[in-house]
């Protein structure tokens, strides 16, 4: 209720100010900021929406667990895959998840390399979204794979059979492309706790919380000697992530491409799914963004620059997947190749039309809506674009994989492809997942990057007249 | 040292970020070298200030990513030329450019690996007991307090002389650190 007054007062200050509106609320000290932050983590009480929260993501968890014995103890066949549609929705699910996780290094690592001072207050918790977003994404690869327990047969060690992986395979690629995308991930995203940390260890009064936060944050106490050290290597961890975080999507987008099938065949595919999983990494980090600064009162540290800010890449990154779109068509009819004309027009026309029409409308019409400030300025309706958009971009994976490989060269070896209900409660059953980590997470540690939040205010800066770091 | 036992040294807290920094040039200047400044966030030019060498972070990355990218490589070549070599279609065993994927996260793996371990390395982290958190008020150095210490290691350390010129420079307070 409060937030709607911030929400509508903050145009007339862009108005008045002349210029973006600021990165961070005004009045805000050292003090403040620190409080402000470090309060939601440590407050005795707990909301009882918290807990409201949890409670729902937990009860999914359980579906997924219940869903995991059941696979293990009869076999992928209560999926819904069979030939010539062995992908189904473990790979749909997979490249959906891995997608979403990228907009949280691009906001950390990309967006902090381009001094985008705004990123500050959403890069914390866009990068336990990557995190949470990776760990249900690997869960459906390594369980497609049928007998989860000799994962291990994916990575190169000496064994009795005395083989190795085919390194020519983009699937192997795809293992050292998201095994190193969590790790790079989790330890990006530690090295920005540790100074928290170590507030949350000086804040709290009780004994325990002190014992916990103090072993997380390793004895970090703020020396300029490790602060000299800390910003280099973060910067440079930045700077790894940055081509990283490319590389991921190009190798999951070349598990299609380096295949012959019409439709997936095609150079277009990298560029392609790189724009896709930031498209909806952002709506992803706009569907959290939008409830938490309501829910926490955040609205001075995520502001409506933020909100405009993300909704403006989203539109980017939108028309980008649209031209995508648009390209697959046209070179499917430009290559004059018979099969891929065929795959494209089943693809708008056949079984699976509807599919790829609601894609069309989820992902290229609806987010033109986002050229009208209207839509920009009100994080509702702004909201809902963003939802639209991460059930677009799951249709874009759905009819990538299914239309693909249910019709390929040989009408013999044709067939259709339909979910079980299994598939949908493991699906249901990662949203959980997904969710309870993140409620786990806005309890137990700093949401947003305290230490760098203090380096937005104006007191921060030691040189010039102190309004440098506003902008930009 | 001698002079001073049971004292890890003397800790000086400031204003704001600034007169943390005007004192660090100060102390810099007067000669002290065991010198080191707490704040809960970097501030830029601190450490110029007090005089701190380059630090070898990015040339340790730098060998962490070349090694990576050799141990990637490398992986590969023994695994499809040396030690099982299986002819695909007639491709080259050694047939590179599908393995710069590999090489290439393994490069980016490694380097990050040594980045963050070589950060907590050369910080000399995990550290769970520093004498300065004998100070109740150095909590705050992770909140909103700026903080100068001179150790009693430093050649020039002088238990009351040291005070008065930490007192010249205008802080808010100067304190003792017990060892």
């Amino acid at each position: 209720m409060q937030q709607h007054s911030a929400d509508t007062a903050m145009p007339t200050t862009v108005e008045n100010s002349a210029g973006a509106p600021p990165v961070i609320g005004p009045g805000y000290t050292f003090r403040t900021v620190s409080e402000k932050i470090s309060t939601i983590t440590l407050t005795g009480r707990t909301p009882r929406a918290w807990w409201l929260g949890l409670g729902i993501s937990f009860l999914l968890v359980m579906v997924l667990l219940y869903t995991i014995l059941y696979l293990l103890f009869e076999g992928v066949g209560i999926w819904g895959i069979n030939v010539p549609v062995a992908w189904g929705f473990a790979i749909i699910n997979f490249v959906w998840w891995i997608g979403i996780g990228h907009a949280g290094t691009l906001i950390s690592a990309i967006l902090l390399l381009l001094h985008q001072k705004w990123r500050t207050s959403i890069n914390r918790f866009a990068e336990a979204m990557t995190l949470f977003a990776v760990a249900c994404a690997g869960l459906f690869p390594l369980l497609h794979m049928g007998r989860p327990w000799f994962f291990y047969w994916l990575l190169p060690y000496p064994n009795t059979m005395r083989i190795w992986p085919q390194f020519r395979s983009p699937l192997v690629w795809d293992v050292f492309a998201v095994s190193t995308y969590g790790s790079v991930s989790l330890l990006f995203w530690y090295v920005g706790l540790i100074p928290d940390l170590a507030t949350l260890r000086d804040r709290s009064r009780n004994r325990l919380v002190q014992y916990i936060y103090g072993f997380m944050a390793m004895g970090w106490r703020g020396s300029a000697h490790h602060w000299k050290r800390y910003e280099i290597t973060y910067l440079i961890l930045a700077a790894l992530a940055t081509p990283l975080v490319v590389s991921v999507h190009t190798v999951v987008s070349f598990d299609f491409a380096v295949a012959i099938l019409p439709g997936w065949h095609t150079t277009i595919f990298p560029p392609y799914f790189v724009a896709g999983a930031i498209y909806s990494g952002f709506a992803m980090v706009l569907v959290l963004a939008i409830p938490l600064r309501a829910f926490y009162g955040l609205q001075d540290f995520i502001t409506m620059r933020h909100l405009q800010n993300m909704a403006k890449v989203t539109l980017a990154t939108g028309l980008i997947v649209g031209y995508g779109y648009g390209l697959e068509a046209f070179m499917a009819w430009y290559s004059g190749d018979l099969y891929e004309r065929y795959a494209i027009v089943n693809r708008m026309f056949g079984p699976y039309s509807l599919y790829y029409w609601l894609l069309i409308l989820c992902n290229v019409i609806t987010p033109q809506t986002l050229w009208f400030a209207g839509v920009r300025n009100n994080p509702i309706r702004l909201f809902g674009v963003a939802l639209v958009v991460l059930v677009g971009m799951w249709l874009e994976r759905y009819v990538i994989v299914v239309t693909s490989l249910h019709r390929d060269y040989l009408p013999s070896s044709w067939g259709n492809y339909s979910p079980t209900a299994w598939d949908w409660s493991m699906y249901l059953g990662t949203i959980g997942f997904f969710f309870a980590l993140l409620f786990l997470f806005v309890r137990f540690l700093p949401m947003i990057s305290i230490a760098e939040m203090q380096t937005l205010l104006p007191e921060s800066k030691v040189h010039g007249n102190g309004s440098s770091g506003e902008n930009h | 040292m001698e002079n001073n036992p049971g004292l890890y040294g003397l800790l000086a807290e400031f204003e704001n970020p600034k007169a943390l920094l005007q004192a660090a040039r100060s102390v810099h200047e007067a000669g002290y070298t065991r010198i080191d400044a707490y704040s809960p966030f970097p501030i830029e030019g601190l450490s110029d200030a007090m005089g701190f060498r380059r630090t070898r972070m990015p040339l340790l990355i730098l060998i962490g990513g070349v090694t990576g990218a050799l141990c990637g490589f490398g992986l590969q070549y023994y695994c499809a030329v040396l030690s099982y070599p299986i002819n695909v279609a007639g491709r080259p065993l050694n047939s590179w450019p599908s393995w710069i994927p590999v090489t290439f996260e393994m490069t980016i793996l490694l380097a990050s690996l040594t980045a963050v371990f070589g950060l907590l390395a050369l910080c000399g982290l995990p550290m769970p007991y520093h004498p300065l958190f004998n100070v109740p008020r150095f909590s705050r150095a992770t909140r909103d307090g700026f903080f100068l210490c001179i150790e009693s290691l430093d050649p020039r350390f002088e238990r009351t002389a040291t005070r008065d010129f930490l007192a010249g420079l205008n802080p808010r307070e100067v304190l003792e650190v017990p060892q």
